[in-house]
């Protein structure tokens, strides 16, 4: 009798295991990207038109997808790495140079995200969405100017202890380093650093979380106030129209995440008809209204909704454009103090 | 006579106690179950009566894909950890000490006193090296790594069950000239049976339980029903978590209620 | 005579290769899948950290170093590693007080239980078991969703008009606390069942016949005896609470780490792999003391007791 349970049981397991191999005519494709991030009607529409079958996996850190692909034996195709992290990627061979041919659609990114010094002529990587990197507050707790790192560096009384940071460290140390007097995110200068570190360690007590995935927590009021992306604070707005999205005036991160083909890919082919297919103008339009940043492909626009034209979270107020800075990859010493002060910090 | 009975039994405000007790423990699940019929996607604001969770639960491919697949690992990984505790429960009971037994009750019993998530990164590592030098990347290591979690959960009950077994009907039954494998298929295994479908149903909840060591040894597409609703909740969760859970609570109860009508079968 | 030693000798030897035989296939799917990679985090404790993550084949010792003591980034002075301590000490604190609150609910709920008639028994541990076979991930959600802001607790507290801007529990260190006694509290009450269903209540009546109240004979008679059931029950509630992961992670907010998430932290946005697999280490080191306490103190109690 258990015997019997047991053949049964490998036998199945066997077919579930074969079961993404055999799947579909056109074969899989396995999507490694950040989490509530892929349009899934997009995916269903990929299926559809060329009928490969795709699996989506998501991480929440750029670390953590680091991690997991220098681990090796993942079974990823594609991963949708930060820009400031790129280089690495590429330095360490994890990711396939593209080639071009493969990509006829290469040709509608936008010129100015064409040579970005993270990837010059775009030999590794095609944009998927980019964004800016600010507070989002609770105007009916808060009712101060929301354009300050003071948010959640110095907060006041009334946001004290209900203060969430994405605990992703280019993001937050791109506000800090600038917010403590930095020119430049990616500076050397010790004390510049060294306030940093105290400005971070400082405000941690005054703040409640370090998660991700909280836009539900902020629109349930769980958190009045903290360090988001702006998209997803497009969302919070329209979940709770209460919140708005501040640009930090001392300075914030702008940063773009690029899709690439991890060099040990089962299904490269596939690979590169999904990137392909996400340089088209509605595609990348419909990138964009599911997860609500900007694209970088042209001719998207008259595919993008309405409320996505002149939100707050993707046109950048007067006066507050020359602040943003883009998030590039620094020295392999000042990553190293920036991971330790991370570190640090996350303790 | 009549006298009142000193109810020796009672102690007071235990019985409250344990009142309140059974509340803490099904007041969030009643919650859960209630909202995952919500017609709002709310789950803290009440808007009438809907099934339309559960239709979109079930139209969903994703969750159909991860809950078939959480079923074949419990399934697989409850047989072979049951078989495997089977042997290793008649290995090591009923006789006097014999050389290395402890060691193997230290073996056997490990994963329940290590953390899971020292087992976890351990395994993160291990198969990692093995998946980069083979290649392979299915379903296996998930088996292979929720079946020696499951070891002990059956090894407990089979034991137990063995130890409180009569042994005069082997023993009769070797009287009747029955070889040890004759003794042993028709009378041992029988009376084993509901220590062996404990053990089964133990391993079978514990396997759909498991979330750490399945997050950090998947694969692509890997992702098992506990491993899906984890990173939901990270998303804007809807009633439709409800309902899956609500679901998968039935399920656990069908097992568990199966288990407890068989084991009130004496023999 | 001699032969007959003899054939006993070798009839015992076989005996002993059939029962390792047997023992051997559980053996080898343990020692491949659970405790030999075991081996592989020691490795991996005394190595270097790569840059993003990953180890460099190169002896060190700073994986260890850095569980207790830290050096500051910019005066490399050295100092404990407070961070680390503290964290430690609340995966600790939490256990323990988690123990305590299931043992003061499970202990009511439990002789409560036994002291049904035997008919309706079993349909009572059902009833305290349903909960257990929930999937954890959908406990603890569950109990999320009690907890917040615009939870059930606080819905009902500001609707009685109690209090007028919701309690913060969610992300706090009582989330937690709530979270793992609600998850583990069915692993006290079974244990301490299976003592008191063993409880011989002539004792206890012998109690009350001589002149003892309620209390004296719940302190005097009942507790010593069904020691061993708390005693397993705080082993089985300690041990997973110590290592509990889940729970934190989706309570606790990111904030208020145990054990559990630093160790994973390491493996990902801490990149230090080394100081990941010795920090697990550690936590192995604290469960065996643990485990080591909690028997000794069976054996103890055990050896002392009379009746």
């Amino acid at each position: 009798m258990k015997n019997a349970k047991t053949v049964l049981g490998l036998g199945l397991a066997a077919l579930m295991g074969s079961a993404s191999l055999a799947a579909a005519q056109g074969g899989s494709l396995n999507i490694y990207n950040w989490g509530n991030y892929t349009n899934p009607e997009l995916i269903e529409k990929f299926q559809k038109e060329t009928g490969i079958s795709v699996t989506l996996t998501d991480y929440d850190s750029n670390d953590t997808a680091l991690t997991r692909i220098k681990a090796g034996g993942h079974g990823f195709d594609i991963v949708v790495p930060s820009a400031s992290y790129v280089p690495v990627w590429v330095e360490d061979g994890l990711i396939l140079e593209l080639d071009h041919a493969k990509l006829p659609n290469i040709s509608n990114i936008d010129p100015q995200w064409v040579d970005v010094p993270f990837d010059q002529g775009r030999t590794h990587t095609v944009p998927w969405l980019w964004g800016t990197t600010g507070v989002v507050v609770d105007t009916s707790v808060y009712s101060g100017d929301p354009h300050t790192a003071d948010i959640f560096l110095n907060p006041p009384d009334e946001l004290k202890g209900k203060i969430n940071v994405i605990p992703e460290m280019s993001d937050v140390l791109g506000i800090v380093i600038r917010a403590v007097g930095g020119t430049d995110t990616c500076t050397d200068d010790r004390d510049v650093l060294r306030a940093a570190r105290d400005a971070l360690v400082a405000a941690k007590p005054h703040w409640l979380a370090l998660d991700y995935g909280t836009v539900d927590a902020y629109v349930a009021g769980d958190l009045a106030a903290g360090v988001y992306w702006n998209g997803a604070s497009m969302r919070v707005r329209l979940g709770n129209n209460n919140f708005v999205y501040g640009y930090p005036k001392t300075g914030y991160p702008i940063w773009m995440d690029n899709a690439a083909i991890l060099a040990d890919a089962q299904n490269v082919e596939n690979a590169y008809k999904f990137l392909d297919f996400i340089m088209q103008p509605e595609h990348a339009a419909m990138l964009s209204n599911f997860a609500r940043y900007a694209n970088a492909i042209v001719g998207s626009g008259p595919f993008m909704d309405e409320d996505m034209r002149d939100a707050p979270e993707i046109v950048i107020p007067e006066g507050l454009g020359d602040v943003g800075q883009f998030a590039l990859t620094c020295s392999a010493d000042v990553q190293q103090i920036h991971a330790q002060i991370w570190t640090e910090l996350l303790r | 006579m009549a006298r009142s009975r000193f109810a020796i039994g009672r102690l007071p405000g235990f019985a409250m106690m344990a009142m309140l007790t059974f509340a803490f423990l099904y007041l969030p699940i009643f919650t859960l179950v209630a909202y995952s019929f919500n017609a709002a996607a709310s789950m803290t604001v009440w808007e009438g009566f809907s099934l339309r969770w559960y239709e979109a639960a079930f139209a969903n491919r994703t969750v159909q894909d991860v809950s078939i697949r959480s079923l074949v690992l419990a399934v697989s990984a409850a047989s072979i950890a049951t078989a495997l505790a089977t042997m290793a429960a008649l290995a090591t009971t009923r006789k006097r000490h014999f050389p290395g037994q402890t060691m193997i009750y230290a073996l056997i019993n490990q994963p329940l006193m290590v953390p899971e998530i020292v087992t976890g990164v351990a395994l993160l590592i291990f198969f990692a090296m093995i998946k980069v030098q083979t290649g392979y990347t299915g379903l296996g290591y998930l088996i292979a790594a929720h079946s020696a979690f499951c070891i002990p959960f059956a090894y407990l009950p089979i034991r137990a069950r063995l130890e409180t077994m009569d042994l005069t009907l082997e023993t009769a039954a070797a009287d009747l000239y029955a070889t040890s494998w004759r003794a042993f298929r028709h009378v041992t295994l029988p009376l084993l049976a509901p220590g062996i479908i404990a053990g089964f149903l133990l391993g079978f909840v514990i396997s759909l339980d498991t979330v750490v060591i399945t997050e950090l040894v998947k694969s692509a597409g890997q992702d098992t029903l506990s491993t899906y609703m984890l990173g939901q909740m990270r998303r804007v969760v809807t009633p439709e978590t409800n309902a899956i859970a609500t679901l998968f609570l039935l399920l656990s109860l069908a097992a568990v209620t199966i288990f407890f009508l068989l084991s009130r079968k004496r023999v | 005579m001699s032969r007959a030693r003899e054939t006993e000798q070798a009839a015992r030897r076989r005996d002993v290769r059939l029962r390792w035989l047997l023992c051997a296939p559980a053996l080898v799917v343990l020692l491949l899948a659970a405790s030999g990679p075991l081996l592989i985090v020691v490795t991996y404790s005394l190595l270097t950290p790569g840059n993003f993550g990953g180890v460099v084949w190169q002896f060190s010792l700073e994986g260890w170093f850095r569980v207790f003591f830290s050096r500051d980034i910019f005066d490399d002075t050295v100092g404990f590693a407070g961070a680390h301590l503290d964290i430690f000490w609340r995966s600790i604190r939490l256990a323990l007080i988690t123990t305590l609150i299931t043992a003061i609910l499970g202990f009511p709920t439990a002789w409560f239980i036994a002291t049904r008639p035997p008919a309706t028994r079993p349909i009572w541990l059902f009833l305290v078991t349903i909960p257990f076979w929930t999937n954890l991930v959908i406990r603890t959600f569950a109990i999320q969703e009690v907890i917040r802001n615009e939870g059930l607790i606080n819905n009902l507290l500001r609707w009685a008009g109690i209090i007028s801007s919701p309690i913060q529990m969610l992300y706090t260190d009582f989330a937690i606390l709530v979270g793992m006694a609600y998850v583990f509290l069915p692993l006290m009450v079974l244990p301490l069942f299976a003592s008191m269903e063993k409880l011989d209540f002539r004792l206890v009546e012998a109690g009350y016949d001589l002149y003892a109240n309620r209390l004296r004979v719940l302190w005097h008679v009942i507790l010593p005896l069904v020691k061993p059931g708390f005693i397993a029950g705080s082993i089985l509630v300690f041990i997973p609470a110590i290592g509990a992961y889940v729970t934190p992670r989706i309570l606790g907010g990111g904030r208020n780490l145990m054990l559990g998430n630093l160790i994973e932290l390491q493996f990902g946005q801490g990149r230090n792999w080394p100081l990941g697999a010795a920090l697990a280490l550690t936590l192995l080191v604290i469960v065996v003391a643990a485990l080591i306490f909690y028997v000794r103190t069976a054996m103890r109690d055990s050896g002392g007791q009379r009746g």
